[in-house]
């Protein structure tokens, strides 16, 4: 999987905050967090829910104002102010998909209304042509055009993903969020989604931000993976090297947290089992977030907050005692 | 003794075309296909055509009588109906099929004109304060808790002391003025609701101008509940002003209204019942087919239910 992806960076995400006020406190949803995606590729981003996840997503695509930090894409600076003309170039260019099918499709309008909607913004298409793309469109995430004229609510979970798919795909983007599209789904749609979205990168050149927290999923998808915890980035690395060999504890926990097919195995296994709740992101400890849930923790997590370190070729972590866990001895 | 099954004898019929995915049907617009529903609904169809005669006999009812609602004829009181005067005379001697008809305008209009200024206040009002959220909704929606907890009859008595008037723009004024508070609480609710669908975000990131988001997406699905909840309001409307012309606040001689109607009648309804029946089956009717009429719309309006 790793070949595919060439060596340009499309989205360079730079110690990027999103804090959001709740009263007097304040909620840090993603808090100081730095990734590349190269073009080409797909990146998953995984962590417990409300670890950050959608929110640092969403901010990417500039639909919620990034706090401080910078999301750099193709080399300009989306946070800051832009012109009205760069801001809809960047808007047909990355696109979202949604979680949720059943609230991301307008309930009065038709399915090909909702397809359409992004050509009204950034084509002048002439009303044939509009109805010729949205019939090819629908072809090409698996429908036929008869759905055009019908309403949301008469299609399925992932009929109605589709057309999710199919919308955002509607402006020619060359990056997606795909944030969790798969969760509202049950097992055999799953599949179904996650090859359309492969079969449509594999067309298409396109670049994913695959927001999950479905592991296997990720892990099937994506060339890299990040995890987060509670709004900072913990690991980056290479699909298979995370799978392999996670250096974060937390990592190790989540990955020992993934049932696997195999009842022997299953009975065996030993797994990292974590303590204690996820804290509260308003209020996060000091040093190492993940210090009050990691079986590791020394004095040092307490003080300082773990730099995310290159421990191996493009193997990022953040963690005080990843060289005394592995360092020297690694399995 | 197993018989062979050769393959020969097997033929691939194959699928039928795909006949079954094929669920075509005629594009309808939105507001079409609501009518369509609307009228499958018997009951809501009839309120609907009771309403009509009755806009019908309201506004050509007088004329039809052939009377003044004013007129008296003091030789005639009290009289049963007849061919003459078919609801009969009042004590005056005033022809009561027209005096109906002619109150019955003042009751729609107070009905009509009081739930649209209300809704009307009340959708800018809950809009805003949906909309931009956060403080601004906050104290826009104590000032609604605030109004709400005033009595409106207090406001009522209040009003046409201070503007020394009786009339039908007092009497409008004083239920709009907190009436309109329901509404913007429902619209205010809807519309946070509605921001909060992923829908509006997904057109945010496609680059839709918050303004077309507003027209588009925000405002469709706003409307059929603000539009059933003007239909539910209308009947209060006519009844609060027939409660209040009954207590002689509202409208004052010689015009007229239901409530007034009923309220004279009342003195005297063992011996001509009919002065008093037909004012409130007038005002029972309307009601109930302003709230069968807002049931059906509601319904109607909801395209989860459609087949």
């Amino acid at each position: 999987m790793h070949n595919k992806r060439n060596e340009e960076p499309l989205v360079e995400v730079r110690n990027l905050c999103k804090y959001f006020r709740q009263g007097r406190s304040v909620l840090k949803a993603v808090d100081d967090v730095s990734f590349t995606i190269y073009r080409g590729e797909t990146l998953g981003l995984v962590g417990e829910s409300g670890c950050g996840k959608t929110t640092c997503g969403r901010t990417i695509l500039k639909l919620y104002s990034a706090t401080s930090g910078q999301v750099l894409y193709k080399g300009q600076d989306i946070t800051n102010s832009m012109s009205a003309r760069e801001l809809l170039a960047f808007k047909r260019s990355a696109q979202i998909i949604f979680q949720d099918p059943y609230s991301s499709l307008d309930p009065r309008m038709t399915i090909g209304e909702i397809i359409a909607e992004g050509m009204d913004v950034h084509f002048r298409y002439t009303p044939a042509e509009k109805q010729q793309k949205v019939r090819e469109l629908l072809a090409k995430v698996g429908l036929t055009e008869d759905y055009a004229n019908r309403f949301a609510h008469e299609l399925s979970g992932g009929q109605r993903q589709r057309i999710g798919i199919a919308r955002a795909l509607a402006v020619e983007p060359e990056f997606i969020v795909c944030d969790e599209p798969i969760s509202a789904l049950d097992v055999s749609i799953q599949a179904q989604i996650v090859n359309l979205l492969i079969q449509l990168q594999a067309e298409r050149g396109l670049t994913y931000l695959f927001i999950s927290h479905d592991l296997s999923m990720v892990k099937h998808i994506s060339d890299r993976v990040g995890v987060m915890y509670l709004g900072s980035l913990v690991e980056v690395a290479p699909s298979k090297a995370i799978f392999a060999h996670p250096l974060h504890p937390y990592t190790q926990a989540l990955l020992s947290a993934i049932p696997v097919a195999d009842p022997d195995f299953e009975a065996t296994r030993v797994r990292v089992k974590l303590e204690g709740e996820v804290p509260s992101p308003i209020n996060p400890p000091s040093g190492c977030k993940f210090r009050t849930r990691c079986p590791h923790a020394i004095k040092v997590c307490a003080e300082q907050q773990p730099p995310l370190v290159e421990a191996e070729p493009e193997h990022f972590v953040a963690c005080h005692c990843w060289q005394h866990l592995y360092g020297d001895g690694r399995k | 003794m197993q018989e062979e099954i050769s393959k020969e004898l097997f033929q691939i019929i194959g699928p039928e075309d795909n006949e079954a995915e094929k669920i075509a049907r005629p594009r309808v617009s939105y507001l079409r296909d609501a009518w369509r529903r609307f009228r499958q609904n018997k009951v809501a169809t009839l309120a609907l055509i009771i309403l009509g005669i009755l806009a019908f006999m309201v506004i050509f009812g007088p004329a039809i009588s052939g009377y003044s609602f004013e007129e008296m004829d003091t030789t005639n009181r009290n009289a049963p109906p007849s061919r003459e005067h078919w609801f009969g005379t009042d004590k005056l001697g005033r022809d009561l099929f027209a005096r109906v008809w002619q109150g019955g305008r003042v009751s729609m209009i107070i009905g009509l004109v009081g739930a649209f200024v209300s809704s009307f206040v009340g959708c800018i009002y809950g809009g805003i304060s949906g909309y931009f959220g956060g403080r601004v909704d906050d104290i826009m929606m104590r000032i609604v808790e605030v109004l709400i907890s005033v009595p409106y009859l207090i406001v009522v008595i209040l009003l046409s002391v201070v503007l020394k008037s009786k009339s039908l723009g007092t009497l409008l004024l004083a239920m709009t003025i907190t009436g309109w508070c329901g509404i913007a609480r429902i619209v205010r609710g809807q519309v946070l609701q509605v921001k909060s669908q992923e829908y509006v975000l997904a057109a945010q990131a496609l680059g839709v101008k918050p303004w077309k988001i507003i027209l588009r997406h925000v405002i469709p699905n706003v409307l059929s509940v603000v539009i059933v909840a003007i239909t539910f309001d209308i009947p209060g409307y006519i009844f609060g002003e027939a409660f209040l012309s009954f207590l002689g606040l509202g409208i004052q001689p010689p015009n007229t209204s239901w409530g007034a109607l009923a309220a004279t009648a009342q003195s005297m309804y063992a011996f001509y019942p009919y002065q008093l029946f037909i004012p409130a089956l007038m005002i029972a009717l309307t009601m109930l087919c302003f709230t069968l009429l807002g049931d059906g719309l509601r319904d109607a309006l909801d395209p989860r239910q459609r087949k």
